[in-house]
């Protein structure tokens, strides 16, 4: 195997662990926050499908992006008006969500461009753009770190830096900053907030709303930056693979990144079956790559690599008086 | 909160949970240019205007009876089984599995091999993540939706590389042979009559062999064995000791241990039982209907199951009659596909918005009925 193909592989890599990333950090922000979210994939599908069709119709991506949060963060005000207002069942309220989502992104899609289900096909402005990053052509000329830095890390759309971003962004609110405090400790223990006298629904309402921002940011990109233009089911379980990585990296956020992108270089393999069965120089099933990230999961689950411990009132509807 | 009086739990939580989810599929239908009553006309005739229609309707409602069993089980020790579609799967692999190599001369033993095989298949896959809960700690309901992708994994390579037969591109097993086959309503004495084709003047169409030909229907013999898993499960559930032990365990964990009855047993028997009982309904899609195994077999019934033990109210009798209601919404939703421009995900967005009702929003739909039973019955304490 040349560097040429590494470089491939690094690169789908960041492409496919990006949405996976973004994804993720939602749950983040929800699930500290003590709201258990398995309804990331719904909010996906719903940015992904609104994103492509307003970007479709007005031709400006960024437009369809507004629409994308929007659609998402109607989701999410759903889960939250489910499981902060009426304190229902938070995973069923993610079941129920990504069902609707999963059957009106069709409905909707069909009924304004009657193309069984999928959006018009995005073109031009109406997508992401790749960026290139200064410096592309001085460094070219370097041995190994040029090439790096023109495949793998220059040439990707604005939505992959602003991941990339959120990440230190991340760490810094919720470890450096009084709402962070807060988020956390509502998680761990909302009763101590309420007693500080900061309201406790109003922390989770925003939590969620965040969690809808960063879902509609995925799942746009999903729609009119990886791909060009809404399919239905298009996320395929990537807000399952990103809940995965969430336990995977203990509700954490730098360990977040490295978890997205080792389940996003997993992605990168199964598309190139050729370039494993020559490294490993056994033949490995692609269905095989595919459930990795689900058996890893599970590894950790199981405690086998240290303890996933979630928040601990995750979960838990927050009761006033008792 | 007010409480409600126990025929308004019963009744009209569900009713009103799924007037709330009509009403707002209604709003989705205006939404997109389509006529919700023309939507419904049509579900209704698909589904239930003819004996065509209620055979597929049974057919779908004969799954969901199974899941819907599968994931009260689970429910009532206290565990929520969301995996209830990777045990279906893998109850299909153990279906065909017998049903390949193992084919009996008379389809009756098959089925019964092959019941005890989907529900070991379906087991085994739910045991696992019971193991972890009990053991380990881990969330079973994160632990089960990774099961469900593995399954589906499994299954992908299994049919692609060991059980699909030479030469075939599909990724499917080899069909099962004629011996296996499970009777259907239209093979029944007696039920066949309400099959009968007609010609146009109203007469039984005869076919070459001067015999009555019938309408193929996939309802089959399975419908009969959900019921009776149906009665299975009550009496499990309410008429013995561990069906005591399980409800105990899933309304207080704490008093249960104190009780004396161990954790570690109720997670494993109640969620390996979830697993037998969502393996089973194999028998009426994989050996009942397709009589060969497919790569998504399980058509998504695992989910609907959900659906189903939260309408129903976690009661044999309630998964019963839900799982008709969603036989409908399925079948309904299927000649919604065929005769009109809306597109059947209708049908999974009706799924999606009775599982919030009835599940996720059932405080607040008891609030309003709350509202409306209070004053009631502070008037009828005044006047005593």
């Amino acid at each position: 195997m040349d560097y040429g193909t590494v470089l491939q592989i690094l690169d789908s890599t960041v492409r496919l662990g990006i949405p996976l990333l973004l994804a993720c950090l939602a749950g983040l922000y929800s699930e500290r926050a003590g709201i258990f979210d398995i309804g990331l994939e719904g909010k996906m599908l719903m940015a992904a499908m609104s994103s492509a069709t307003v970007a479709a119709l007005t031709g400006s991506v960024w437009i369809g992006l507004l629409a994308g949060i929007a659609g998402s963060m109607l989701f999410a005000l759903v889960h939250g008006l489910a499981s902060i207002t009426f304190r229902g069942n938070q995973l069923i309220s993610g079941v129920a969500l990504n069902f609707v989502a999963s059957g009106i992104t069709v409905l909707i899609a069909q009924s304004i461009f009657q193309q069984g289900g999928r959006t018009a096909p995005l073109e031009g402005d109406a997508r992401f753009l790749p960026i290139d990053l200064p410096f592309v052509e001085a460094l070219s000329g370097v041995p190994v770190l040029g090439p790096l830095y023109a495949e793998v890390i220059s040439g990707h759309s604005a939505l992959v830096y602003v991941g990339i971003l959120l990440v230190p962004l991340t760490w810094f609110v919720l470890y450096r900053t009084r709402y962070g405090l807060r988020l956390r400790a509502v998680g761990e223990n909302p009763a101590s907030v309420d007693t500080a006298g900061v309201s406790v629904v109003r922390l989770r309402y925003s939590a969620v709303m965040i969690t809808g921002v960063l879902c509609g940011l995925a799942g746009a990109y999903m729609a009119c930056g990886l791909q060009a233009g809404f399919g239905r089911e298009m996320t395929a379980g990537r807000g399952y693979i990103a809940l995965a990585a969430l336990i995977f990296a203990k509700w954490r956020p730098w360990q977040a990144l490295g978890a997205t992108m080792l389940f996003g270089f997993f992605q990168a393999l199964a598309l190139r079956p050729d370039v494993v069965e020559a490294v490993v120089r056994v033949k490995v099933p692609v269905p095989a790559l595919d459930a990795l990230p689900y058996i890893l999961t599970v590894v950790v689950l199981a405690g086998l690599v240290g303890k996933a411990i979630p928040p601990r009132a995750g979960g838990e509807p927050y009761v006033k008086e008792r | 909160m007010t409480r409600l009086p126990t025929w308004a739990d019963v009744v009209l939580v569900p009713v009103i949970s799924l007037i709330l989810a009509a009403f707002f599929a209604a709003i989705v239908l205006l939404a997109i240019g389509q006529s919700p009553w023309q939507a419904l006309s049509v579900m209704v005739e698909g589904a239930l205007g003819s004996a065509y229609g209620w055979g597929y309707t049974l057919y779908y409602a004969t799954s969901f009876v199974f899941t819907g069993l599968a994931v009260i089980i689970a429910f009532h020790g206290g565990l929520f089984n969301i995996g209830g579609e990777g045990q279906a799967m893998l109850g299909g692999l153990g279906v065909a599995l017998v049903c390949l190599y193992l084919p009996m001369p008379h389809w009756s033993l098959t089925l019964l091999l092959a019941m005890a095989a989907a529900m070991l298949f379906g087991g085994a896959w739910a045991a696992v993540p019971a193991y972890l809960q009990a053991k380990r700690g881990s969330h079973i309901v994160i632990t089960t939706i990774m099961f469900n992708y593995i399954a589906a994994a499994l299954l992908i390579y299994l049919l692609v590389n060991v059980l699909r037969p030479d030469g075939s591109m599909d990724p499917a097993s080899a069909r099962f042979s004629d011996v296996v086959g499970l009777p259907k309503f239209q093979d029944m004495p007696y039920l066949q009559d309400l099959f009968l084709k007609y010609d146009d003047a109203g007469a039984v169409k005869l076919g070459k062999d001067g015999l009555p030909t019938y309408q193929r229907v996939p309802a089959n013999v399975t419908f009969f064995i959900a019921l009776a898993a149906c009665l299975a499960v009550w009496r499990l559930l309410w008429h013995t000791k561990l069906g005591y032990e399980m409800r105990s365990f899933g309304k207080q964990e704490k008093a249960a241990n104190y009780a004396g009855i161990s954790s570690f047993k109720i997670i494993m028997v109640a969620m390996v039982l979830s697993g037998a009982f969502s393996g089973l309904m194999a028998i009426n899609n994989v050996m009942g209907q397709a009589e060969r195994l497919l790569q998504n077999s399980a058509e998504g019934a695992g989910f609907i199951g959900i659906a189903v033990a939260l309408m129903g109210r976690n009661h044999p009798l309630g998964v019963l009659l839900a799982a008709i209601l969603f036989g409908f919404l399925y079948q309904g939703g299927a000649a919604l596909g065929l005769n009109t421009t809306i597109p059947i995900e209708l049908r999974t967005v009706l799924q999606g918005l009775v599982i919030l009702f009835t599940g996720a929003l059932d405080i607040m739909v008891r609030m309003m009925l709350g509202w409306f039973f209070s004053p009631r019955t502070t008037v009828a304490k005044g006047a005593a």
